[in-house]
């Protein structure tokens, strides 16, 4: 017995500093995010600059409320307050909650609040100001955080919908509704679809049902945040910037974690349970740098819809969508037409004839790793485009990723496309009927019923479930 | 630093109502992946359905406490059934995903406005235990050196723990009964048991069965100890806390949950109050207050890691026994 607790003992002692390692690789980039962005309100603040009134320009969170038709909307009434403490130019620190503010929009719609200093503030709009007939689209979103810069300004602005209680699509007809909903409901599968690509390219290729995959995908959306609104880079440059740091780090993560389990023999059961202490520790780590939360892009936010035909969609949600499209058309051109992509499918068939044949297996998988983890940052940037960016959103979509894989055929990328988009459309489609709460409960439903009759997904083969 | 405080907090956490509730849900995990080798992911599922099927007979239907406890014993049967069924015939990792995506429909359901008039929302359902404290034959709480309990606390505790060592109990029966022979011959190889005629898809059920209930019983103290189920209660974080526990106690060992949860709370809280001094102290500076809770989560996290890379067999546990990559 006690020589049995000492080797465990050493063993841990030993295990702890090795994997602070990884994990500190791993969480490098949410690391970097949160004391940047402490960093820069106080060192900007203490600049001989803020001294001279002059040479600052202000400070303020401004917006614009806009009806459903993109007409101004006046008198619209909003608070603004202090969420974090904030220093002023004169050096005196305000706590949090103690700045406050109102305003009305004016005849424009246009509303201004100047702040005493840089620094994460909420914004809250009454509801009850708005014309009769207008809602907000989401009702729960009627405050939201903001980070602004010293010396910047930040934008809030808060979508708009026909309806009392927002839910844009009340009062439509049926078909109307149902064209809306699946429209809504293709962008989320394909939002999904990014996300399964790697969990499926994975589990196919090493056997790994990855519980922290989640994780890759709140990684891509917190660096874009990191490098959007701390870093200040242009949107679309800061979202191509954090897909390939996220796939870089994806394929560090492999090499530093996965690829020496695999070395060492550790099961696919034993590694499930590891990827659920890692993702745990993420999620963690994540809370602790970026906070509890939800935060908006500054670029993009509740952006105005555009009419075509009875559908309603934002111009962010069509760039979104096409360039979902195009990477999942380079990753089928990938697995299809290139070298390593086919390598890849073969290894998913069998890793030993594989590796008898000729193909390098680890730096296949880890290439997948890679793509996988790049593809899984571009589901997080986008979910993030419409819901926000937080700590747990890969978390919250890992079942429906898993649902869409599964759905698919576990292992088989296309399935896992093909997969993802039922799942979505039928999430958004499902609330013309259950109360959109339980949308999730329908499509994790379905999963438990497709696995009773084609338990090996749409597109599986029969032998792979065993 | 008031060590004496720290250690009675986590002495008294370490054999409180939190450690026996862990305790059950891993014992009720032990049967399903320490002896089965089935990845029940949704043990939150079960705790869940009995804690909600006590408090809504209590509390919507007004039955006696006993009727709640069949209830709730016979919603967990249920569960099992629906689970088992279709996954059973399936690889492990699937009924891993299909456990996981159940415990969440339930926890989705029972949170829903829709259902607001019998599971009580967000909100839950509130004081239901008086009947459970009637009985309680203490009349004082406990102060034993650096242990405090309150008299209710008491009361959960010594029902609690009874529960606990009955589960053992049974475990420890059933697990050298020839039927845990076939339970851990199909852990090591199914196809084996198979070929020799028995029935491994009845077995497997008749498994996650018991230890569907054995959880479940954790559900019930979970609802009395606490006199109130909220469905956030029986998130996702519950079953890993539970797999934490089994692994680190010793999977497919009789004690082995019992003993995780012990260590595991007493280490939980051990860390929470040290670091929540060393950070009031100044000592150390770059955590807030507010952040110690999420410190213990990496703690935990890392922890399932490394004890799953370098000792799955956790404490007790015997490593040429458990093949952990039973499917």
């Amino acid at each position: 017995m006690r020589p049995r607790v000492a080797s465990w003992l050493a063993a841990m002692a030993a295990a702890v500093l090795m994997l602070l390692g990884i994990g500190g690789v791993a969480a490098a980039a949410p690391a970097a995010g949160a004391s940047g962005q402490v960093g820069g309100v106080s060192s900007l603040a203490d600049t001989p600059l803020a001294d001279d009134d002059s040479a600052v320009a202000a400070t303020e969170v401004k917006g614009v409320v806009t009806d459903p038709n993109r007409e101004p909307i006046a008198a619209v009434q909003l608070d603004v307050t202090n969420s974090e403490d904030v220093t002023d130019p004169s050096g005196t620190v305000i706590p949090a909650g103690e700045f406050t503010a109102t305003v009305e929009t004016k005849d424009d719609g246009t509303w201004a609040v100047p702040l005493p200093g840089g620094g994460r503030y909420s914004v809250t709009i009454d509801t009850g100001t708005l014309p009769e007939g207008i809602g907000l689209a989401d009702p729960d979103q009627d405050t939201r955080t903001v980070n602004v810069l010293p010396e910047k300004s930040g934008t809030v602005l808060f979508r708009t919908a026909d309806g009392e209680n927002g839910g844009g699509t009340a009062g439509r007809s049926t078909l109307d509704r149902a064209l809306q909903l699946t429209v809504d409901g293709l962008l989320f599968g394909l939002t999904i679809a990014l996300a399964a690509i790697g969990l499926s390219l994975i589990f196919g290729t090493t056997g790994l049902t990855n519980f922290s995959h989640g994780e890759l995908v709140t990684l891509g959306a917190l660096t874009t945040y990191f490098f959007s609104s701390i870093v200040g880079l242009p949107f679309v440059l800061a979202a191509a910037v954090a897909v390939l740091v996220c796939g870089l780090l994806g394929g560090v993560q492999d090499k530093a974690l996965w690829g020496r389990l695999r070395k060492r023999g550790t099961g696919v059961i034993a590694m499930l349970v590891v990827s659920i202490g890692f993702g745990i520790l993420l999620r963690y780590v994540y809370l602790f740098f970026f906070g509890g939360n939800t935060r908006q892009f500054n670029a993009y936010a509740g952006q105005a819809g555009i009419q075509l035909g009875p559908v309603l969609v934002t111009p962010k949600s069509m760039v979104a969508a096409v360039v979902a499209v195009a990477f999942l058309l380079a990753t089928a051109f990938w697995l299809l037409r290139t070298r390593s992509g086919k390598a890849s499918r073969a290894i998913s068939d069998n890793p030993a004839l594989a590796s008898a044949s000729g193909i390098d297996v680890e730096r296949v998988i880890n290439r997948v790793w890679i793509y996988g983890a790049g593809l899984a940052a571009l589901a997080g940037i986008i979910y993030s485009l419409n819901n926000g960016v937080n700590w747990f959103q890969g978390f919250q979509i890992l079942l429906l990723t898993f649902a869409g894989v599964t759905l698919g055929g576990l292992g088989t990328a296309f399935g896992a496309i093909v997969g993802s988009l039922i799942v979505g459309v039928m999430i958004q489609v499902s609330t013309l009927v259950v109360p959109p709460e339980l949308k999730n409960v329908g499509a994790l439903l379905i999963l438990i019923i497709i696995l009773l009759i084609r338990p090996q997904g749409i597109l599986g083969r029969r032998e792979r479930v065993g | 630093m008031d060590w004496g405080n720290i250690l009675g907090q986590s002495i008294t956490q370490g054999l409180g109502v939190l450690a026996v509730i862990y305790a059950l849900a891993a014992i009720g995990l032990n049967v399903h992946f320490g002896y089965t080798g089935l990845l029940n992911f949704g043990q939150a599922g079960f705790l869940a359905v009995a804690a909600y099927g006590l408090a809504v007979t209590i509390v919507v239907l007004e039955l006696p406490l006993f009727v709640g406890v069949v209830i709730g014993l016979l919603a967990a049967v249920a569960l099992a059934l629906l689970l088992g069924i279709p996954t059973l015939r399936l690889r492990a990792d699937y009924l891993a995903i299909v456990t996981i995506a159940a415990a969440e429909i339930i926890r989705l359901l029972v949170r829903s406005v829709t259902l607001r008039d019998i599971f009580g929302g967000s909100d839950g359902i509130n004081a239901f235990a008086n009947e459970f404290f009637s009985y309680s034959p203490f009349s004082a709480g406990l102060e034993l050196g650096p242990v405090r309990l309150s008299q209710n606390d008491l009361w959960v505790v010594v029902v609690g723990w009874t529960l606990v060592a009955l589960s053992c109990l049974l475990v420890w029966l059933l697990m050298r009964s020839p039927w845990g022979r076939v339970i851990k011959a199909i852990r090591e190889d199914e196809d084996a048991v198979r070929s020799l005629g028995k029935n491994v898809y009845f077995y497997k059920m008749q498994a996650l069965i018991i230890g569907g209930v054995l959880g479940s019983l954790g559900g019930f103290i979970f609802a009395v100890g606490f006199q109130s189920v909220q469905p956030d209660s029986y998130a996702t974080d519950l079953t890993f806390f539970a797999y934490a526990v089994l692994i680190l106690g010793g999977a497919g060992r009789v004690m082995g949950p019992v003993l995780g949860a012990v260590v595991f709370w007493f280490l939980l809280v051990f860390i929470d109050g040290t670091l929540a001094q060393l950070v009031q102290n100044g000592t150390i500076t770059f955590i807030r207050t507010d952040q110690v809770g999420q410190v213990r989560y990496w703690i935990l996290g890392l922890s399932l890691m490394l004890l799953m890379i370098y000792r799955p067999q956790g404490i007790l546990g015997d490593k040429k026994e458990l093949a952990l990559d039973a499917r």
